[in-house]
């Protein structure tokens, strides 16, 4: 199985640490990921600012740099729901096809194509996970409060089974957190508020450590946590497995 | 700089209210909980809305047939027919019944489509008097406002508010906030007006084309009130309001309030279908730019809403921006796919105002894929030159530099190094950088993901 790591922009150059996380995880559950070290973006910024037809140029260069892997591992549910979802304006060609089926994020990866669904290791924290809604929604990687009280997901099980970890109970279980992509700009006030909303519903339920499967979410909350100086970590959920598996 | 207030800017300015900002999300969180438990205890509720959504897809396929069978049905239960191409037409065929009946007092039961076409405004500058009964119409209608909700038209304001709207308006006490007295005041002062009204115009909910007949939906009883005591009554539809029979009627009336505050269904479902002995009854049946989005496939399916308001309750952006932060009479998530097919330009910003979470498709009880519209719509703005300057060509500029990985590389340590050494007041300063106005950027990292991974693999290509 030829698998490459897909690094999104952003985390590539400000969240290294969560890219090396994934890298390492994904080797001790033996897979060899490769980076082809010519990618750069999925293209969803420009995409959802309304310019899909500047994105173009960036969806080809993404499917040439992937085309020839079996899966293409991104620790970013949204970037890979950009690229399933809404590489459709390209022409479809079979490795378009293929490079939009084979693009996975990295917990459906671990869950659905190998098949883990329990990792080992301890992590004694009081941890709070943030749903991506692209993740959740878009991926079908969680329940939705639209449509059942009852609160489950694949990463939720993944936490739920490390020894020691004591995974917060949310007042708003999947509330969106504000991020948007370029929404965290151009309605910066709407953003910033949805974003402390959430925060303040972890800080209020005990949340010591803010996790989830999305760095994009994490990096806004995380510039929030920061500013205010709440008394929690932010970390991609990547580093907490690869951290507590030996 | 100088351009029209967009959603962002009339957002800012309601979140400086911090306080009346939680208050109204948690009340509208409050609404969509009550959706929640309602949608739990009813375990076909997928189903219903798969139904719903085929229904509807069905009818807007055939709107043209079932449009004349509904009025072929009308026509011969008694009831007159009128065709409006737009709201100035809408507002004329009103009017002209009015003044045919030679009346001078309307009371009007809730109706957005109505508040769309801007009826009141024209028929107060023709001399009639036109009263709002839905209570939080009335209130909103005495403050000279627009609607702020399809359901729930004053959920902007608090009982504080309304005391002083009454204390102004119906005399009572300086000061009140008792619901109860309120409320009280308000059906004694609109009493009379319905006992006095001439002619009664409502909106409509559904319109069963096998029949003939309207649905109005309502918990106040307001609008049968007023439909009882005057001698004419005149519904305004928008044309997209059918159902093929009345056993689809069935579906949606399960769907409706479920959806919108959570109830199994409206106190008052009323059936219009013939006149009475001496009365009349009129429907006017309004386009108003329908059959245009009738035309958009992308968009098409935005005319399956029922109006109920859930996409609203939902909208973690409504919530903290409230309707009037939209400028269009229907707000939330689904005024923002409706308004660009009415003036692109001037709703232009609408389609932006989302995070695309998609709460809202996932409680639209017709399955509107609104978010996925929204995005359609921003790609429709892009193409037509109706997005800001600055982000068209930082986005050219972008798609350049991501199609390039040497350039990208390049371009990100730059900015990191950048960041590094450029003052904290610099790097954040809100005037440049929207970002930081409520949050720290990322600190930067010593190396980029793929420095440390040719690091580590030196030999690798």
């Amino acid at each position: 199985m030829k698998v490459a790591l897909f690094v999104p922009c952003y985390v590539d150059q400000f969240y290294p640490q969560v890219a090396i996380a994934s890298l390492q995880l994904l080797a001790k559950l033996g897979v060899a990921a490769a980076f082809p070290k010519q990618q750069t973006c999925c293209g969803q910024p420009m995409a959802n600012s309304g310019c899909e037809q500047d994105a173009k140029p960036v969806y080809h260069h993404f499917v040439d740099t992937f085309r020839d892997y079996d899966y293409v591992v991104g620790p970013a549910g949204s970037c890979v729901y950009h690229v399933r979802q809404h590489f459709d304006i390209i022409d479809q060609t079979p490795a378009v096809q293929h490079v939009r089926t084979a693009t996975v994020e990295l917990f459906d990866f671990i869950t659905q194509v190998l098949g883990i669904t329990e990792l080992p290791g301890a992590y004694p924290h009081r941890v709070g996970l943030h749903l991506s809604c692209h993740g959740q929604r878009g991926l079908h990687q969680a329940n939705e409060s639209e449509m059942t009280p009852v609160r489950d997901g694949r990463l939720r099980r993944l936490l739920a089974g490390l020894e020691g970890l004591a995974l917060t109970e949310l007042d708003r279980n999947d509330e969106c957190c504000g991020f948007g992509g370029t929404f965290c700009v151009s309605e910066a006030a709407i953003s910033a508020r949805m974003g402390q909303d959430r925060l303040a519903d972890h800080v209020r339920n005990g949340t010591r450590v803010l996790t989830g499967g999305d760095m994009s979410c994490l990096m806004h909350l995380e510039g929030l946590v920061r500013r205010r100086q709440l008394p929690m970590r932010v970390l991609h959920a990547a580093e907490i497995f690869n951290g507590a598996l030996a | 700089m100088s351009q029209a207030p967009n959603h962002a800017d009339r957002s800012e300015r309601f979140l400086l209210d911090e306080e009346r900002t939680t208050w109204h999300d948690e009340t509208l969180w409050f609404i969509r909980q009550k959706r929640d438990r309602a949608v739990y205890a009813t375990p076909e509720f997928q189903e219903l809305r798969e139904l719903a959504s085929q229904i509807k897809d069905h009818t807007l396929s055939r709107l043209a047939e079932y449009l004349e069978q509904f009025e072929a049905r009308a026509l011969a239960n008694g009831v007159h027919v009128h065709w409006a191409a737009d709201a100035e037409e809408h507002n004329r065929i009103v009017l002209d019944i009015v003044r045919q009946a030679r009346a001078t007092r309307v009371v009007k039961s809730k109706s957005m489509l109505t508040e769309e076409c801007h009826l009141n405004p024209h028929l107060l500058a023709h001399g009639v008097e036109v009263i709002d009964s839905d209570l939080g119409e009335r209130i909103i209608q005495l403050r000279d406002e627009a609607p702020s909700h399809v359901v729930l038209p004053a959920i902007h304001l608090k009982k504080e508010d309304v005391g002083e709207t009454f204390w102004q308006h119906l005399g009572t006490e300086k000061g009140l906030t008792d619901p109860q007295q309120l409320t009280e005041a308000a059906r004694q002062h609109l009493r009379a007006k319905f006992l006095a009204a001439e002619v009664a115009i409502s909106g409509v909910n559904f319109a069963v084309a096998e029949t003939g007949s309207v649905v109005v939906c309502t918990n106040e009883g307001n609008a049968d009130l007023a439909i009882g005591l005057a001698r004419v009554h005149i519904a305004c539809m928008g044309m997209e309001k059918l159902v093929p029979r009345l056993s689809d009627l069935a579906v949606f009336t399960r769907l409706l309030t479920r959806s919108a505050t959570g109830q199994p269904i409206t106190t008052y479902t009323s059936h219009f279908t013939r006149p009475l002995p001496g009365r009349e009854l009129h429907v006017v049946i309004v386009d108003n730019g329908r059959s245009q989005q009738l035309g958009r496939p992308d968009f098409r399916a935005s005319l399956k809403c029922i109006r109920c308001g859930a996409c609203m309750n939902t909208c973690p952006v409504y919530r903290r921006s409230g309707g009037h932060s939209y400028d269009f009479t229907i707000p939330g998530p689904i005024g923002a796919i409706l308004s660009p097919n009415i003036d692109m330009r001037k709703h232009a910003s609408l389609p932006f105002a989302s995070t695309l979470c998609g709460s809202c498709t996932d409680v639209c009880p017709v399955k509107i894929d609104i978010h996925t519209q929204l995005y359609k719509w921003r790609q429709v703005l892009g193409a037509a030159g109706e997005i800001p300057a600055s982000k068209k060509w930082s986005m050219k500029l972008l798609s350049r530099v991501l199609a390039r990985p040497g350039l990208f590389a390049a371009g990100g340590s730059f900015a990191r190094f950048g960041l590094r050494f450029v003052p904290h007041a610099l790097s954040h300063a809100p005037g440049y950088n929207p970002w930081a106005i409520a949050r720290e950027l990322p600190a930067p990292p010593q190396q980029s993901f793929r420095a440390w991974y040719a690091q580590q693999r030196p030999n690798q290509a």
